[in-house]
């Protein structure tokens, strides 16, 4: 397996924030690899340095075998990308949008008219290419940004959260998508807010934290460190409180252990959010930056 | 680069073009007969001789919003601008390409200007030479207007500059009076402003005085000037 993204040491830092420290990063080619951190993490950051958008303060980074800085018209050409706010032309209706790609990126004009009708209907949007942007559901417009981004074959596809604010009927739709690009033979980078959704789509996960990276593996294998069975208790009625053992016994005998009052037990598998709030401590999208 | 802001203008064309040409006939209406009716200066009618400052007027203000406001959106409000950043387009082509649509603008504004003029009185000739200001200063305001749209961090940016620089100009540089009623220290300033030397070498083509060449080639320097801050910001901007 090659490897797509290879951050050596990345360093970021805006004015006097540091961004992102010392992040080494491997993403291979062929996997959807989830990036998670909670809000301030510096997850849009490494995006805008991957995607040619930023310039490392220090540390290389390599995409495709290119060095972003170095030689960022080359890492453009194989990358496509769908920022997390819309960034479609409003003066333009849908069809227009993926025109402008197209020649953006030097797709000669007899190609051009196909390849668009081709990912209108692999998004499902061929019966709104003339509408104008504005008139689209939020799951439209999303799924126009990955029709768009998609018209230069890019190789490696950033997805920065693709499904913020979509009805779960549109999410599910969305990830099908994913999933379908990633069989079609597209590396797929994606951040996400919903953990759930990285558990779901992604082969690796990596979870990143005030600008470093702290765990990286598979689901499991992140389950796993945390324990892979969780007891969730009412602590006076109040909050949560949540434990992580290694297997069912241990669980069920640490259960038995507690004092009568505890009332609601509440014994299951524990899933990336459970390791999310372990290794990052808050819960997310509370931390104030 | 172009095609996009075509593909704006031939929707919009009418809107467009009806904006843009409010204005200029406005000053043409109240100075030029309101004003000026019965007045002469340096020898000529009034509005012969403020026709060619509304021209530059209206070449100015139309390439320099044209080329700024939109990029300036895009960049602020749409967001889009970071698509064409990271398209393998080089920052030269960038640049040019959200002139043109200024410069094609600023062109099409002034013709339909001039032809709104004839209908008034006819301007004894508008020749090459006028022809040639012209685009030149298209291309001097719309690189000013891409500018200062990289520049601008906010909508209030873009319109302090509007109202700091561009609206004193359009008074003052010789559009609607001869610099030589101005006192001599204010006269320096405005010899400043690249208008100035528009509305100089307009009039001198269109009343068939002798041309003044310098002028042009000031006009021609702050197009450089203007390009090279461009590129320099552009650079900075997305590397």
């Amino acid at each position: 397996m090659s490897e797509v993204i290879t951050t050596e040491n990345l360093t970021k830092h805006y004015k006097n924030v540091c961004a992102v420290e010392d992040l080494n990063l491997h993403v291979n080619s062929g996997e959807i690899f989830g990036f998670l951190g909670p809000n301030g993490a510096g997850k849009t950051t490494t995006i805008r340095v991957l995607t040619t958008l930023a310039k490392p303060s220090s540390g290389s980074v390599y995409v495709a075998g290119f060095d972003v800085a170095k030689e960022p018209e080359k890492v453009k050409k194989v990358i496509g990308v769908v920022q997390q706010h819309l960034t479609l032309d409003l003066d333009l209706n849908v069809r227009e949008n993926l025109e402008l790609h197209g020649r953006l990126h030097h797709i000669p004009s007899g190609d051009r008219s196909g390849r668009i009708r081709e990912l209108l209907e692999y998004v499902g949007l061929t019966d709104q290419s003339k509408r104008m942007v504005e008139e689209l559901s939020g799951g439209m417009k999303n799924a126009a940004m990955i029709a768009r981004s998609l018209m230069h074959k890019p190789r490696l596809l950033f997805l920065d959260e693709p499904t913020v604010g979509l009805d779960v009927q549109m999410r599910r739709r969305m990830w099908d998508l994913i999933r379908r690009l990633n069989r079609d033979g597209t590396t797929i980078f994606l951040t996400t807010h919903y953990i759930e959704e990285a558990e779901a789509l992604c082969s690796r996960v990596g979870i990143v934290h005030q600008g470093h990276l702290i765990a990286l593996g598979t689901p499991a294998e992140l389950r796993q460190k945390v324990g892979l069975v969780t007891v969730e208790t009412l602590v006076d009625g109040k909050f949560t409180q949540y434990e992580h053992f290694p297997d069912r016994s241990s669980a069920t005998n640490y259960a038995e252990s507690l004092p009568p009052d505890v009332k609601t037990i509440l014994i299951r598998e524990s899933n990336l959010e459970d390791v999310f709030v372990e290794l990052t401590g808050k819960t997310v999208g509370d931390e104030e930056r | 680069m172009l095609w996009v802001d075509l593909r704006f203008l031939s929707r919009n064309w009418a809107k467009t073009l009806a904006t843009t040409l409010i204005a200029p006939v406005l000053y043409l209406l109240a100075f030029g007969y309101g004003l000026g009716r019965g007045v002469t200066i340096e020898g000529y009618s009034y509005l012969n001789f403020v026709i060619p400052g509304i021209v530059a007027l209206t070449a100015m203000t139309t390439s320099f919003n044209a080329a700024g406001m939109k990029l300036h959106v895009d960049r602020l409000f749409y967001r889009c601008f970071d698509e064409t950043l990271m398209s393998p387009v080089s920052l030269f082509s960038i640049t040019i390409g959200k002139t043109l649509i200024g410069v094609l603008r600023g062109l099409i504004s002034t013709a339909a200007l001039l032809v709104a003029c004839f209908a008034f009185s006819p301007l004894p000739t508008v020749n090459v030479l006028f022809w040639l200001t012209l685009v030149v200063t298209c291309f001097v305001f719309s690189f000013l207007g891409v500018l200062i749209a990289l520049l601008a961090k906010s909508h209030q940016d873009m319109s302090v500059f509007m109202s700091l620089v561009i609206l004193p100009m359009s008074f003052l540089s010789g559009t609607f009076f001869s610099l030589s009623q101005m006192p001599e220290a204010l006269q320096v300033v405005l010899y400043i402003s690249p208008l100035t030397h528009t509305s100089q070498c307009l009039r001198a083509a269109a009343l068939g005085q002798p041309f003044p060449w310098g002028s042009l080639l000031i006009l021609v320097g702050f197009g450089f000037a203007f390009l090279l801050g461009s590129y320099v910001v552009l650079r900075r901007l997305s590397l």
